[in-house]
């Protein structure tokens, strides 16, 4: 007992430089060794108590092999035959036992979390419920107690949980936001997933998709933000109320109406099954997930430049991608532009 | 012609050795590209479908056509003259199980010039891989292709069993068996019960995507996640396969090299038999994140972490075979020794991902490619590399270049961990796996350029061990008996190479490591069990050859029978199974031959054998 208690007390500072150096790896908004909410710290937990039962185990093997490799190394005019060893049983019994009592020590907590977060607040009255349907290449939202639908931004009230039921319109898909919570996969109908995290802080986190789904697997990003109580109410207010907005010039309308409303829905539009929903899309936080809209940093541009790059060659954007291009469907380059400055001034609020 | 013909065990280990480089050569390149592609953010070297098909084909042909054969060369070259065989059970059966592998890899590589390779991932998940989404016949390819290759690994397995079980020389127990021969028994073991899983997979496969059938569309009723499950239950138990052959090379290698026998010997044998017991029990650990639910996580998690503790036996014994021996570095023993701590840590990286909450974030992350490229590469290929050095003077009379083998060892295991090492942080820092470009200002950028510079390393490595190759075969054969002077088992007691029929007279086994009790006690050589007589030896025949021949046409005639050809022949020819029957005519009339013409063989009468 003392023994354990001991050898515990000196794993204890080696958790927490371990913790401190994993700390200092990747970006808050997207890292897992940098979580962000309970679900993942509980990840998280797990993961430095298997890493530093791993790295003692580590430790101890790389020093007998060092050991032996030097001590033994054969030497010039060394010629006696050593003794052939059969074994030792108690050795052998030593490094079966010890191996076992190290994994059950992993095992237990494994246990226990595995069943924690089996609970998916899905029939929790307080928690947020979102239907998220996983597309090539793009990501659906549905907040299905508030009748709203929303496109590649996650958007969540701090603090509160929220209950997500997943599944993909074709191929698997897998719903990862590392900073927030582990992944889970998109299986096509019938075998919905379910399962729940919450954000206490404000703040824009990096989704990911993590099943190989065809060519523009990689950029299949979305963007969690999660905003105050208030911001969040007033965002689905302004949803569910949106002006029917139209470009002015009439001619220009028409195009949108008739090219690119045939597969996108806008304001009160019933939500389309083929393509991302482009209500408020002014003020979202990336156009088609990854160009992102965001003029103060290197690796982004002005929401009007990104949906001008988008619909001149969605193709070059995201290879694979199932939207025609805008020039195919006759729009000049002139109805373009004209239709990305009005959606880049599609703002909510 | 000698080497269509043959159905020497020993040339055929020759055969798998160089078509499993040239598919390893193959895999490798394509992993240059791929790492090329990685080198920076948002690189436009590869395009994405081009991208998505190279990994496919990296990882098929890496663990199917890379590996396998090389570990198949080992076992061909080594278990006979270890347990005292002058061959294998069935030699026919040996030679039709190369070529039905050689001509499955070759039809599955066709893929890169007859219109597209896989794409779908070498796990190859539905609905990805069907009809709908991979419109190509790449994943047609990918089916027949293994399917046939698959056909030659099962055959060998079997092979290996019916070897070991019944053609051991006498007073050789199966306790008194060398670990490479137990290792051997176990892995055919599993390939005997994995292969069917997989092979049911693919047939239900091939029968979606080109008969129209429904088992994994779910239009149609089917259900995409059961492919996982049957994937997995192969899947994992061929992760076995690869090891456990390297388990037993690292257990021959280190005793050799320590001049001490294999510490815990039966307690080695158990683990081995428990490790291919549990590698059938958790194959629902690379399935954490379908949602199977707590209780299924929870018992794969734990059965998983299971799997430690043999692993952790096997791995202290050979450390405790080295203590209070006399350890000589020479290549293959670096090799053995760059095994043990690589392999470690590729398995203490398992343990961590086997505890199911970790694992939601690991899983399809560049952790998960960083653990298993630390078991397969750090892991198999330095066992193979390890027993390919060690058993290279055996299987062709010469002695490869010492300096050269200790160049390929620093530049390859070096550049291995430069490789490897730092993708355990990509994937923890948030980088899905199999993408084919990464947006910049992530933090991954300097870490990918430092694997890719990794990869190139390792690469020199190769071309180091290759030039070792070269410059050794135009070298004299003059290895000795026992080159290494400490060998332990019966393949140094007989010439290197040896005669066709290993051994003239079969030697009595008084022991574990029966050469060395020999030598211990005093003695040149085996006492032999037997007076010398006349050696029964097997004809070369084509048939094999033939027989796969007609099975690779039968399965590109399948794969096009729906296509639309611009000439009205080949619609003709294909739309009608008529290329497909001509295929299976081929194969079913080389059986017919085989069955009415009786062949008894041959004898080396014994003038013949002692006039040498
Ligand atoms: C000129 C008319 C169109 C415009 C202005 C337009 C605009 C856009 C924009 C801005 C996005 C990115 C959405 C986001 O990030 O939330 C997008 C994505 C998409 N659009 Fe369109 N679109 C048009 C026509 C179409 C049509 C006709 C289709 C259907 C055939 C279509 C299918 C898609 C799809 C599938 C995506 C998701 C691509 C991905 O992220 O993988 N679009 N479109
Ligand atoms: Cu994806």
């Amino acid at each position: 007992m003392m023994k354990t208690w001991q050898a515990g007390k000196r794993l204890l500072p080696m958790t927490a430089a371990l913790g401190l150096l994993l700390a200092g790896c990747g970006r808050e908004d997207l890292s897992v060794l940098r979580p962000q909410g309970p679900v993942a710290e509980s990840s998280y937990g797990l993961m430095k108590l298997s890493i530093t039962i791993m790295i003692v185990v580590l430790l101890i093997v790389f020093s007998i092999a060092a050991y032996v490799w030097i001590r033994f190394r054969r030497k010039k005019d060394q010629n006696e035959i050593p003794e052939q060893v059969e074994g030792s049983f108690k050795l052998e019994v030593l490094w079966t036992v010890i191996p076992l009592i190290l994994v059950i020590v992993l095992a237990i907590p494994t246990v226990k979390v595995v069943f924690a977060a089996g609970n998916d607040h899905s029939d929790d009255k307080d928690a947020i419920k979102v239907k998220v349907t996983g597309h090539q290449y793009w990501w659906e939202f549905e907040y299905t107690d508030y009748g709203i639908t929303t496109a590649q931004d996650l958007i969540i009230p701090t603090g509160k949980h929220i209950a997500f039921e997943l599944s993909t319109k074709d191929v698997l898909h897998s719903f990862w936001v590392p900073s927030l919570a582990g992944k889970m996969d998109t299986n096509p109908d019938g075998t919905v997933n379910r399962f729940s995290f919450s954000a206490p802080n404000e703040g824009v986190y990096r989704g990911k998709c993590a099943e190989l789904c065809g060519p523009s697997h990689g950029f299949m990003e979305f963007k969690v933000k999660s905003v105050s109580g208030e911001a969040f109410d007033k965002w689905v207010a302004s949803m569910k109320a949106p002006e029917s907005v139209m470009p002015e010039d009439p001619v220009l309308a028409e195009k949108f109406k008739s090219q690119c409303l045939s597969c996108h829905a806008i304001g009160s539009m019933p939500a389309s099954p083929v393509a991302p929903s482009l209500t408020g899309i002014g003020s979202r936080e990336s156009v088609a997930g990854i160009l992102l809209n965001d003029d103060t940093r290197e690796d982004g541009a002005p929401v009007l430049e990104n949906l001008k790059t988008w619909l001149h060659d969605p193709q070059s954007v995201k290879p694979g991608n199932k939207m025609p291009n805008p020039k195919d469907k006759g729009l000049s380059d002139e109805e373009i532009d004209g239709i990305a400055e009005f959606l880049a001034g599609y703002t909510l609020d | 012609m000698d080497w269509i013909t043959t159905v020497d065990h020993k040339k055929i280990a020759i055969l798998y050795l160089w078509a499993g480089g040239l598919f390893f050569g193959i895999g490798g390149l394509e992993a240059i590209l791929i790492r090329i592609q990685l080198i920076k953010p948002m690189n436009t070297f590869l395009d994405a479908q081009t991208f998505n098909e190279l990994i496919t084909m990296h990882g098929t042909t890496m663990i199917f056509l890379g590996v396998m054969p090389v570990i198949f060369a080992l076992m061909n070259a080594v278990i006979p003259l270890q347990i005292g065989a002058r061959d294998v059970a069935f030699p026919f059966l040996n030679s039709l199980g190369f070529w039905t592998f050689l001509f499955g890899g070759l039809l599955l590589n066709l893929s890169w010039v007859m219109g597209g390779a896989p794409d779908a991932g070498w796990t190859a998940y539905t609905p990805l891989s069907g009809k709908g989404y991979s419109a190509t016949h790449g994943v047609d390819f990918y089916t027949i292709g293994l399917q046939i290759a698959g056909l030659g690994t099962l055959i060998g397995g079997i092979n290996f069993l019916a070897t070991i079980i019944t053609m051991r020389a006498p007073g050789m127990s199966f306790m008194r068996m060398p670990m490479f021969a137990w290792a051997t028994f176990i892995t055919s073991a599993i390939i005997l019960f994995a292969f069917p899983a997989v092979t049911v997979g693919l047939v239900l496969l091939t029968f979606d995507r080109i008969l129209d059938a429904n088992f994994f569309n779910v239009a149609g009723g089917g259900n995409p996640v059961l492919w996982q499950h049957i994937f997995w239950i192969f899947g994992h138990p061929e992760v076995y396969i690869l090891i456990l052959p390297a388990f037993g090379i690292i257990s021959e290698v280190i005793p050799t090299f320590s001049r001490k026998r294999l510490f815990g010997y039966s307690s080695m044998v158990f683990a081995t038999i428990l490790i291919a017991f549990l590698g059938f029990m958790v194959w629902a650990h690379h399935m954490f994140t379908t949602g199977l639910g707590p209780v299924a996580n929870a018992l794969f998690s734990v059965s998983t972490m299971l799997i430690a503790v043999p692993t952790g036996i096997k791995i202290f014994n050979w450390l405790f075979t080295m203590w209070g021996g006399q350890v000589r570095f020479t290549t293959p023993n670096l090799f053995a020794a760059g095994f043990i701590p690589t392999f470690t840590m590729g398995g203490v990286t398992g343990v961590m991902l086997a505890s199911a909450p970790a694992d939601f974030q690991f899983h399809d992350t560049y952790f998960v490619v960083a653990h298993f490229h630390y078991v397969i590469v750090g892991g198999l290929v330095l066992g193979l590399f390890a027993g390919l050095h060690y058993w290279w003077p055996k299987m062709f009379g010469r002695m490869l270049s010492e300096t050269l083998g200790k160049w390929t060892f620093w530049t390859f295991i070096i550049g291995f961990h430069l490789t490897f090492f730092v993708q355990h942080f990509l994937g923890l820092m948030g980088m899905q796996r199999r993408v084919f470009t990464y947006l910049p200002n992530q933090q991954f950028d300097t870490l990918n350029l430092v694997s890719t510079v990794g990869a190139f390393l390792m690469g020199v490595g190769m071309i180091i061990f290759l030039v070792n190759v070269f410059l050794t075969s135009r070298r004299p054969a003059d290895a000795p008996e026992d080159p290494w002077e400490d060998g332990r088992t019966l393949e140094w007691t007989i010439p290197s190479p040896p005669p066709e029929y290993n051994f003239k007279q079969t030697p009595l086994v008084r022991g574990l490591d029966a050469f060395w009790k020999e030598k211990m006690a005093g003695h040149k050589g085996m006492t032999p069990a037997e007076p010398v007589g006349p050696i029964h030896m097997p004809s070369a025949t084509i048939l094999p050859f033939l027989m796969s021949v007609g099975i690779f046409i039968a399965g590109l005639g399948f794969m096009f029978s729906r296509d639309e050809f611009s000439s009205s022949i080949m619609s003709f020819l294909f739309n009608n199974y008529i290329v497909t029957a001509l295929g299976l005519l081929i194969t079913f009339g080389s059986m017919l031959m085989r069955s009415l013409f009786d062949d008894h063989g041959w004898h080396i009468e014994p003038e013949e054998l002692e006039g040498r």
